[in-house]
């Protein structure tokens, strides 16, 4: 395989791994966040509060990911 | 979603004035104008108009009511919300700075939904600026409350001078990693919408057929209103986290990860 399809290929993949990695910590962090809700729903907008900016910091090291993949495929 | 030196309107496209570029040591700076640079002055004189407005209407009356009212729920849900639980009563004080910050990049990103308009906020320098005001406040925050000598010995993590080699260097990227984190986020934030919008109207062109059409005039319809919600969670997130990075160099004592949630 030549190198540009090598880093098409390592794009595609890691991008993928990354939405896999991003999927489960923001999935988990919502359904924690459903459970406080339900328990003690007068603490909604402190869990909610809390739920955006650790989903937002999750995001932003994805970002990060994302980028070096975007990197890579547009390296060729 | 690409920057470029015309403006278009209905009708016709004018062309941006070219400024000689600057020399800076071996540097060379281009401050012409371009599209997203226009549409960064233009928020900031809306940004200006509408709270001026707004500050003069609400003085007339003790009640608020219309236009004064809708600007009123804001900077009351900023306070309540953002300033007041991550910073405390020392948040207030800084409250002005969050409050342009948050309006300036909300009338940014929703400049990307109106025809015509450029997102400014999907350009990584416009992000980047933002970020380096957003660090310098951080900083400022912190040596203000703390003190200079507070402040470095922080730095050191508060431990053993052993350590010193490993805590400072992880501790001052730190400092750094924070900002660049808030200017990555709105940037891809605000290009990852359009880049969607872009392969959605592409598939068009791709396939050559006219039945793709209404599918991918629909989706369209449906990314843009989530853009509409997206610009504004980013305006909110940039702001908020600034806050809780201001808030972390108030606490005099703990360090990160102890939010003051009674308020």
């Amino acid at each position: 395989m030549e190198a540009n399809a090598m880093a098409y290929l390592a794009a595609g993949i890691g991008s993928g791994l990354v939405i896999i990695g991003a999927g489960l910590g923001i999935g988990k962090l919502a359904a924690a966040t459903m459970d406080a809700t339900g328990r003690q729903p007068e603490a909604a907008g402190q869990a909610r509060t809390s739920m955006i900016i650790s989903a937002a910091l999750i995001e932003g090291v994805t970002f990060f990911a994302l980028a070096i993949c975007i990197i890579l495929a547009t390296k060729g | 979603m690409r920057n470029s030196s015309e403006i278009e309107f209905p009708g016709g496209h004018l062309e941006l004035p070219h400024l000689p570029p600057l020399h800076l040591g071996g540097l060379t700076i281009d401050l012409s104008i371009t599209k997203h640079v226009f549409f960064m002055l233009l928020s900031a004189l809306i940004l200006v108009i509408v709270a001026v407005y707004a500050a003069r209407k609400n003085r007339r009356s003790s009640v608020p009511t219309g236009f004064g009212n809708l600007v009123e729920i804001f900077v009351v849900f900023m306070r309540d919300e953002i300033a007041l639980p991550t910073m405390g009563k020392a948040g207030l004080r800084y409250l002005p700075y969050l409050l342009t910050t948050f309006f300036f990049i909300l009338i940014m990103n929703l400049f990307g939904l109106v025809p015509y308009g450029a997102t400014a906020t999907s350009n990584v320098s416009v992000t980047a600026a933002l970020a380096f005001i957003a660090f310098v406040m951080i900083q400022v925050t912190a040596i203000r409350a703390q003190g200079l000598k507070r402040y470095f010995a922080h730095l050191t993590g508060g431990l053993h001078w052993m350590f010193w080699p490993i805590m400072i260097p992880v501790e001052v990227l730190g400092l750094f990693t924070k900002p660049f984190a808030l200017c990555m986020r709105l940037f891809a934030n605000m290009n990852g919408g359009h880049i969607v919008l872009l392969a959605l109207i592409g598939l068009i062109f791709l396939f050559r057929s006219l039945i793709m059409a209404p599918v991918s005039v629909l989706f369209s319809v449906g990314i843009s209103a989530l853009e509409i919600f997206v610009a504004v969670l980013q305006a909110y997130i940039f702001t908020i986290l600034t806050a809780l990075f201001m808030g972390f160099g108030l606490q005099p004592e703990g360090h990160e990860g102890e939010i003051d949630q009674a308020h």
